[in-house]
């Protein structure tokens, strides 16, 4: 039998290839989860499809609803997702081990920015492809395009810093639960219809979410229209959730 | 107690070292507890805990469910924050990169994804150092091979605890901690995990382990510390602790029955 050597002789890999280590992993396990890809692909595409058929004569064409999914689809990972994973992983002790590794609390909060930023960035890519396809055609305006990358980088971290602080801080159990309902009340509140469209005393409050400013700032660009102040209200949401996170995560349950 | 002696002597490494050459210098103690008290809400889960662990040594604490073994080991990890007291990992602060980087954590059960494969928690651990134990050879080595590929989650607990041993020691660590290691394991897998305890401590890796087996500790330790209600009852060697009754005599002397305390109230959780 091959015996071990087993002298001393610990050594940290980088920090970037700890981050893009534990990225890859966390990316790969949750798109082996197949409730994951229902909620990530199935359902947008199946809201594509309603809105290719019967969109125009429920107010909601293609042209409005295409960018709306794309919104839908970082709320869902980046929020959803991560938050039902990260809860299940302090259930099982998970992060109970990897605070004892090199990657350390910070490389894991950048090795999950990076695996839900790259499950996102994979389904928005699909869901651009399957909008083009179904006859989606958005308008062209190149200065349009820059509050809307901002505006999605700072969405996926806001919502990713939202799943950190409801799933570090109860129970996995709760925050399933809580996780799908904020999922769909977040549907509701801004990602799915324009701000325009909601009733006068709603609008005010829906007007501040989050969830509204991904989901304008991605309705603008796809109507060609370049829109600054969901640039603001993300960068806001980002540092306020940053603190309440950081304040409320616990490791083990 | 061993304790005082221990704190003296580390106090006094400074200026010892500074008039001695370079490989007479001590070396920080692996694991340096001391007066560590930590509460969750009304429950005092450690009181003064202060114990130590020696350089190349298997120290094994023993204590009944609920005397802090596995709040100690978080303190460890920095995972839980005592309200007094310190750790001294390595002479690093606990959950210092530079304790973290030669520490290897063996968890009690679980923690693992539920849907990794066991090869794959193991190459991604890899991954965390620069120069790891080949996953491949551990793989091989510790008989994970015929379940390599199977989920985490279809594991039985001894194959989980191979897997966990394997990770623990996969970035050639200073220290391991092995949170009931051969728990749940069949008599061949504790047998063989044994062997791998002590080929670490005859290569020079310091082992802190906690069990509820006597016979484990009690062939396997060097030193051993028994735990009862946050603080440490008893310590010696085993031939110290079992000159006069088994261990398993002083262990059933030296910490409460919880059935019995349950009643009383002097019981960890009518203490306030």
């Amino acid at each position: 039998m091959t015996t071990l050597d087993l002298h001393p002789a610990p050594r940290a890999a980088s920090p970037a290839a700890r981050i893009r280590n534990h990225g890859l992993t966390e990316a790969k396990l949750v798109m082996r989860n197949g409730e994951q890809l229902v909620l990530s692909l199935v359902v947008p595409i199946a809201i594509l499809l309603g809105g290719r058929f019967v969109g125009d004569r429920v107010g909601l064409p293609l042209s409005m609803l295409a960018p709306s999914v794309l919104a839908l689809a970082i709320w869902s990972t980046c929020f959803t997702s991560q938050a039902i994973q990260t809860g299940f992983e302090r259930r099982y002790g998970v992060l109970e081990r990897l605070a004892a590794t090199p990657l350390g609390r910070s490389g894991l909060l950048a090795g999950k920015a990076m695996a839900y930023s790259l499950i996102s960035t994979l389904q928005v890519v699909i869901l651009v492809v399957v909008s083009l396809i179904l006859g989606w055609r958005p308008a062209g305006s190149v200065i349009a395009w820059l509050p809307m990358l901002v505006s999605v980088i700072l969405g996926m971290s806001a919502f990713s810093l939202f799943a950190l602080a409801l799933s570090g801080s109860l129970k996995a159990e709760a925050t399933l639960a809580l996780a799908n309902v904020i999922y769909l009340a977040g549907l509701a509140l801004g990602v799915m219809w324009p701000l325009k469209d909601y009733p006068g005393g709603l609008q005010a409050v829906v007007a501040v979410l989050p969830t509204t400013a991904l989901g304008e700032s991605l309705r603008a660009w796809g109507a060609g229209v370049t829109l600054w102040w969901p640039v603001l209200s993300l960068a806001l949401w980002t540092v306020v959730l940053a603190l309440i996170s950081r304040k409320v995560f616990r490791w083990v349950s | 107690m061993c304790w005082p002696a221990a704190r003296a002597r580390i106090c006094r490494s400074g200026p010892v070292a500074a008039g001695r050459t370079l490989s007479l210098v001590p070396e920080p103690e692996p694991l340096v507890i001391d007066d560590l008290h930590v509460t969750f809400g009304h429950v005092i889960a450690l009181d003064g805990l202060s114990l130590v662990a020696r350089q190349g040594q298997i120290t094994a604490i023993l204590g009944p469910n609920g005397a802090g073994k596995t709040t100690m080991m978080r303190c460890c990890t920095s995972l839980v924050c005592p309200d007094s007291g310190t750790v001294s990992v390595l002479g690093h602060p606990a959950g210092s990169p530079q304790a973290a980087e030669a520490t290897g954590l063996m968890p009690q059960s679980a923690g693992a994804w539920v849907n990794i494969r066991a090869g794959e928690l193991l190459h991604y651990m890899a991954g965390m150092y620069a120069d790891p134990i080949a996953p491949e050879l551990l793989i091989d080595v510790l008989g994970i091979r015929p379940f390599a590929r199977t989920t985490y989650r279809r594991l039985s607990g001894g194959q989980q605890q191979s897997v966990n041993l394997a990770a623990a020691i996969i970035g050639r660590p200073r220290l391991v901690f092995l949170d009931e290691p051969t728990a749940g394991m069949d008599p061949h897998a504790r047998h063989h995990t044994w062997d791998i305890i002590e080929q670490l401590r005859a290569d020079g890796v310091s082992v802190v382990l906690t069990s509820h087996a006597m016979d484990e500790a009690a062939r396997l330790a060097d030193h051993i510390w028994i735990v009862d209600q946050g603080r440490v009852a008893i310590d010696g060697s085993v031939a110290e602790l079992t000159a006069e009754a088994s261990l398993e005599d002083v262990f059933l002397a030296h910490t409460s029955d919880r059935a019995d305390s349950w009643d009383t109230p002097s019981s960890p959780s009518g203490r306030h």
